[in-house]
């Protein structure tokens, strides 16, 4: 497929969009250092849809991810959420933003010094002025919501791999967020926890009405929970579609990536030459 | 020759860096303190309570323990000093204005920029290494005002009350050894340094102890968000942190009193 096919149909199918996406990335380019990781992401999420961000190691998909979340910003491009421009948002405004939307980080991220239930709490008590017992309340119906109800009082550190990062998810929609991020939900876990983790992103977005955000490398997660899968590689968006089309992509990389077979990477002699001797790229 | 000079202007932009980020660090820290309740971020009491406890409550029989052996230090050296010019009577002036005014605040600075000092980089590290911190943000908490505002708050409480304490501990261990030594009544010691002891001498040790506190807080903190690596990298920022804070601690006690002296 050539490039201007390529652009067309992922044109196509941000544009394919009914109504105004809670999610719009447009030309959007990162760097570290001076490094370039995301070359040009143009992406559109519809409210309620499960997308998932998928590609190989090193292909820029946490760093999207971090953009997503206003933790990082981007050198070049736009990125909307939930109808708000993140670069024309003060500090204080994208706090404001952040408490409607919840992130699972990879590891949990869960706070170590305090219980599963303090970390569930923390937000409420942060951002709203309930009294103790309604968020004592509030935060035994997400551990419910999760199947972790009577692990409130262990510290994280007690908690297994899919505890963890269920522990985490009752952190992140303690707020009942409009948009949910997963970073790896099913990294380092088991094929039984990793389905359960599957379900209940199923069950949350059924629920709760929720638009969610998974970024991971696990090809039959993706596959089970989106409702459109975007392919990234080397920084550049190479396929959004459904799951089914994803399965039949004639593009190579995406077949690889799905069958899990090495990619050669093209390059360029001298590229190779300057990365040996560490000199600069003009 | 090429590389060392490569190496000193690394050096010197990454030390600008990082005093440009203290730099901010302490303004945001001064903005949330002031009008976090404004915008719903304010720093927790709660919170600040808990880093006094921590930094100051339980420092306190260590604290204790140094201050009285500086007091019997002071008292041993000065004594044996002045008994050269039979001078003896005038050991308390000695030992209350260097206690007052420079040992306490210096002491107990740098015992708090190796116990708390290195405990806020170690935290801060350790979350920025677990995605803690990340997580913070995505949960719309300002780190600076969840983390380092409360710590500074307390230290700036806390020090300058440790100071106060170890003022008394280590003037009463000299006391106790003069009196001793030389017969003097600890009664008759413990008048004559009151009236040599002026508030100028005690708001310039306490001065420096809120200086320093400052420093110490500060310091720890950009240390700790400065992490790269895992375990290593914490134990290299905590590391840095206190060596950091001990040496910005003794200059600024150097050019503090070269001013106040002027």
């Amino acid at each position: 497929m050539s490039a201007t096919e390529l652009q067309d149909r992922l044109a196509e199918n941000v544009g394919s969009i009914v109504g105004k996406p809670v999610i719009e990335v447009r030309n959007l380019d990162a760097h570290y250092g001076e490094t370039q990781i995301l070359h040009g992401i143009d992406l559109a999420v519809p409210a309620g849809e499960i997308m998932v961000i998928m590609g190989g190691s090193g292909s820029g998909k946490t760093t999207l991810l971090r953009h997503l979340i206003g933790i990082e910003r981007p050198t070049a491009g736009t990125l909307e959420l939930l109808g708000q421009e993140l670069e024309r948002l003060g500090a204080i405004e994208t706090l404001k933003l952040r408490r409607q939307i919840g992130v699972a980080f990879q590891g949990g991220a869960m706070f170590s010094s305090l219980t599963v239930m303090e970390n569930i709490k923390l937000p409420l008590r942060e951002h709203t002025r309930l009294d103790e017992t309604t968020m004592d309340i509030m935060a035994r119906m997400k551990l419910e919501v999760v199947n972790l109800s009577g692990f409130g009082e262990l510290m994280p550190a007690e908690l297994s791999g899919g505890m963890l990062k269920r522990a985490a998810v009752a952190r992140a929609i303690i707020m009942d967020p409009k948009l949910l991020f997963f970073d790896e939900p099913s990294a380092g876990l088991d094929p039984v926890v990793s389905a359960a983790l599957d379900e209940l992103i199923l069950r949350l977005r059924d629920a709760m009405q929720m638009t969610i955000v998974v970024v991971t490398h696990e090809v039959e997660s993706a596959l089970a929970i989106a409702d459109r899968i975007t392919i990234l590689d080397s920084g550049r968006v190479i396929e959004i579609d459904t799951p089914e089309a994803i399965r039949n992509s004639r593009n190579p990389r995406v077949h690889n990536l799905l069958n899990r077979k090495s990619q050669k990477e093209e390059l360029d002699p001298d590229e190779y030459l300057r990365r040996l001797t560490g000199t600069r790229t003009g | 020759m090429l590389r060392l000079l490569e190496r000193t202007g690394r050096g010197a932009v990454q030390g600008l860096d990082e005093a440009g980020y203290a730099g901010s660090l302490l303004g945001e820290c001064v903005f949330w303190t002031f009008f976090g309740r404004r915008w719903r971020q304010p720093v927790r009491l709660a919170s600040v309570l808990e880093q006094m406890k921590l930094g100051g409550i339980d420092a306190l029989p260590i604290t204790t323990m140094l201050a009285a052996a500086i007091g019997i230090m002071l008292a041993v050296q000065s004594l044996y000093t002045l008994k050269i010019f039979g001078a003896e009577s005038f050991v308390h002036v000695g030992i209350t204005l260097a206690i007052t005014r420079e040992f306490s605040p210096l002491i107990i600075g740098i015992l708090m920029a190796g116990r708390s000092g290195s405990a806020l980089a170690a935290k801060i590290s350790t979350m920025t290494i677990n995605q803690e911190i990340d997580a913070l943000r995505a949960i719309g908490i300002n780190p600076v005002r969840y983390l380092v505002a409360p710590s500074l708050i307390a230290m700036l409480v806390m020090l300058p009350a440790l100071t106060m304490w170890c003022n008394i501990v280590a003037m009463t261990a000299a006391g106790l050894y003069v009196s001793a030594d030389t017969g003097i009544s600890l009664a008759a010691y413990a008048i004559n340094s009151i009236d040599v002891l002026t508030p100028t001498d005690l708001l310039h040790g306490l001065g420096k102890s809120a200086l320093f506190s400052i420093l110490i807080v500060i310091i720890g903190a950009v240390n700790g968000s400065r992490v790269r690596g895992g375990s290593e990298g914490v134990g290299l920022v905590t590391t840095r942190a206190v060596v950091h804070a001990s040496s910005a601690i003794i200059i600024t006690d150097m050019f503090f009193g070269f001013i106040m002296a002027q």
